[in-house]
């Protein structure tokens, strides 16, 4: 989960890192309140989670109570590269006289995590390491042994960072690598670490993103989601227990097992490249169980989608026998039925795997008009883009 | 003989008293693996009927070891528990860990990891969140179902699990010498670099299929290890063409960040070494046949 800039910032002033004084609103009297709290000078900042926001007319500079309002009406509801702005973030301005970065992030290739430091910060640490690689330094941190601070001291010098901010810096990367593990962080990237005119060193921006797996023990994050931004489907899915994301076209999937489910999308989407460009409406991956209950609950889903035209069900039978599945499919119909919500449109189901011919033979025998078997992952892909296309 | 896994081992699981660990103890029993225990140390001492087969519960890997010989442990623990599962199988130098659980925090993994590579990396370690290991026909350890496919001379390494079982159905009647599925978690213990190196040594394996799927670059680093050492012919599938950036698709590693994990870029690192790739499974399966047949 990516957190916004302002629940970044909150984060690293719980954590006891030093951050500008601020906070969030979501209206102009909110904002404000904010001003005659904060008082003078302030920066207004839009919230969203893309880049380039500066450029865009999303960070202004205000001075006093009237202007700060203004400038956060300006900024609210602004649309910065389709997101549109729902909260600005409103801190006090800092004299800022250098620029670093630094971040500590998950390192898939070496099984590890990073931090990546260097004195060249306030703009694209990417294109900082193209231009000028000697400038930036990737050290390795042992999951194990983490940051302490002969570890930070070790990273500073590398790094380069001037004498007179080096003890502040290894306080932060000790305080911010605390706060990446008792977080559950896979990134915590701040850019840029700022030294002030009267050389004190503030965390000026926060990019972190938290695990979603380690939700567990954090029952905090939860209330990190930002419900407006979640859209209704994946928000009703979720709370089913649903593993969906919501695409943008015609053919409902559902699957069993991530990887299926990806595969078929791709397979549906080559089969729509010959069938009106029909594209793949949704991810949706009903596990192994895929009982009728958790079927009629993903078909619901599904089939709520006014863009969907049709539904590809397409289940390798593993642990679950096929025969499960198909009566789990008619069951799932009857169910909606039952709650009122009458199928119009047209399934194919792909089963193949543990009892396949058990499972074709149920699909055939309960006749359901709606229901049409196709036996191979890619004919079935191009029927259900067929049906799609026509139905468009 | 097949990699890590062969019909001498000798399996282990823990969390076999819990209800995913004992229905696939079950299952594990029922294709052939020689299953000879559990561990829960608040159960230690008792034992668990499988359908006629008596297996002991231990108090440890390292007491279960000790009594059984046993070389491999499957570990179906609840996620808030597995690292300290899986640092206990580490701790009692057991040579394979396979790691089911779905869920576990990456810090988790991370930290696991590391602890290994401590020790000296004396325990394989597969997973997490994935389906397992099985050699058709001689051991099964995990989720795979034994009854998809035979023993056969194709080696198999997969992120995903339900496309390991398919690309097993569309090859049955070829067989495979192993099927590892690696696991979709942004960290994990074996790599398709570890497989392909293990089947490239196999002798009993003649030809390897490797699926991947976005996030990360573990394919085209697998790429790069094809082109120096792998000589056998390698057919490639990769899932998640159409799947956008910043979505996690199911798997929580599969993600495309920014321009870095897409399918594409896996694709083409994958064919500049001469892999083939299928478009589809089903694909990707005919030009593993087609290859097979000119053997």
């Amino acid at each position: 989960m990516d957190l916004y800039e302002y629940q970044g910032r909150d984060l690293f002033e719980r954590h006891g890192l030093p951050v500008l004084a601020g906070g969030v609103a979501t209206t102009p009297e909110e904002a404000r309140a904010i001003a005659e709290r904060l008082g003078g000078r302030v920066v207004v900042k839009a919230q969203v989670k893309v880049g380039g926001r500066g450029k865009a007319g999303g960070v202004k500079l205000a001075e006093g109570t009237d202007e700060t309002v203004a400038r956060a009406t300006d900024i609210l509801g602004m649309d910065i590269k389709g997101h549109t702005v729902h909260k600005v973030m409103i801190t006090v301005t800092a004299d800022v006289a250098e620029e670093y970065y630094f971040s500590y992030l998950l390192d898939r290739a070496n099984r590890t995590f990073l931090c990546i430091a260097s004195v060249a910060g306030g703009m694209d640490i990417e294109q900082v390491a193209a231009e000028t690689p000697d400038k930036v330094v990737k050290a390795p941190i042992d999951a194990v042994e983490g940051v302490d601070e002969a570890k930070a001291r070790e990273i500073v010098d590398a790094a380069g960072f001037p004498a007179e901010v080096a003890d502040q810096v290894v306080a932060v990367a000790v305080g911010l690598w605390k706060a990446f593990v008792a977080e559950d962080a896979t990134l915590v990237e701040v850019n840029p670490l700022a030294k002030t005119g009267d050389g004190t060193l503030l965390l000026l921006d926060a990019k972190v993103t938290l695990d979603e797996n380690a939700g567990f023990r954090h029952p905090d994050h939860e209330a990190l989601v930002d419900q407006a931004a979640v859209d209704p489907l994946e928000q009703a899915a979720k709370e089913k227990d649903l593993n969906y994301v919501k695409l943008d076209g015609e053919v409902g999937i559902i699957g069993n097992g991530a990887g299926l489910v990806m595969s078929t999308l791709d397979v549906v989407a080559y089969a729509g490249e010959r069938h009106g460009n029909v594209k793949p409406a949704n991810f949706l991956d009903i596990g192994g169980g895929a009982s009728a209950a958790v079927m009629a609950n993903g078909l619901e889903i599904v089939l709520s989608d006014p863009s969907v035209r049709s539904v590809f069900v397409n289940v390798f039978g593993g642990i679950t026998a096929c025969d499960e599945v198909a009566n789990g499919i008619i069951q799932a119909l009857a169910l909606l039925e039952e709650r009122g919500e009458k199928v119009t449109k047209p399934l194919v189901v792909r089963l193949d795997g543990n009892n396949a011919e058990a499972g074709r033979a149920i699909l055939d025998g309960a006749d359901n008009p709606l229901v049409q078997r196709v036996d191979t992952m890619d004919g079935a892909a191009e029927r259900a883009a067929e049906l799609a296309a026509a139905g468009v | 003989m097949a990699i890590w896994l062969t019909k001498e081992s000798k399996v282990i699981v823990q969390g076999m008293t819990g209800s995913e660990g004992s229905k696939h103890t079950r299952r594990m029993l029922a294709a052939g693996t020689n299953v000879v225990g559990g561990v829960n140390p608040r159960k230690a001492g008792t034992t668990v009927d499988f359908d006629g087969t008596e297996l002991p519960v231990f108090a440890s890997v390292a007491d279960a070891m000790r009594e059984t010989g046993a070389d491999v442990t499957v570990i179906f623990v609840p996620p808030q528990f597995t690292k300290g599962a899986v640092v206990e199988a580490i701790d009692a130098r057991i040579p394979l860990a396979v790691v089911i659980t779905e869920g576990v925090p990456v810090h988790d993994t991370a930290s696991f990891w590391a602890y290994n590579v401590a020790r000296g990396e004396q325990t394989r370690i597969i997973g997490p969140n994935c389906p397992g290991i099985a050699s058709p026909g001689a051991s099964n350890a995990g989720i795979i179902p034994a009854d998809i496919t035979g023993s056969g001379r194709i080696g198999l390494v997969s992120k995903s699990g339900t496309l390991t079982y398919q690309m097993m159905y569309e090859l049955r009647d070829i067989g495979f010498s192993t099927c590892v599925g690696i696991g979709g978690d942004p960290i994990i213990g074996t790599t398709h670099i570890d497989a392909l190196a293990a089947f490239e040594a196999d002798p009993e394996t003649d030809a390897i299929v490797m699926i991947g799927e976005i996030g990360g670059d573990a394919e085209e680093r697998a790429a790069e290890f094809i082109k120096d050492n792998v000589t056998k012919p390698v057919v490639g599938y990769i899932a998640g063409f159409t799947a956008p950036p910043g979505k996690t698709m199911g798997h929580a590693g599969a993600i495309i960040s920014g321009s870095a994990g897409t399918a594409e870029a896996k694709q083409q690192a994958l064919e500049a070494v001469g892999v083939k790739v299928g478009k589809t499974p089903t694909e990707t399966a005919k030009l593993m046949r087609e290859l097979m047949s000119g053997r």
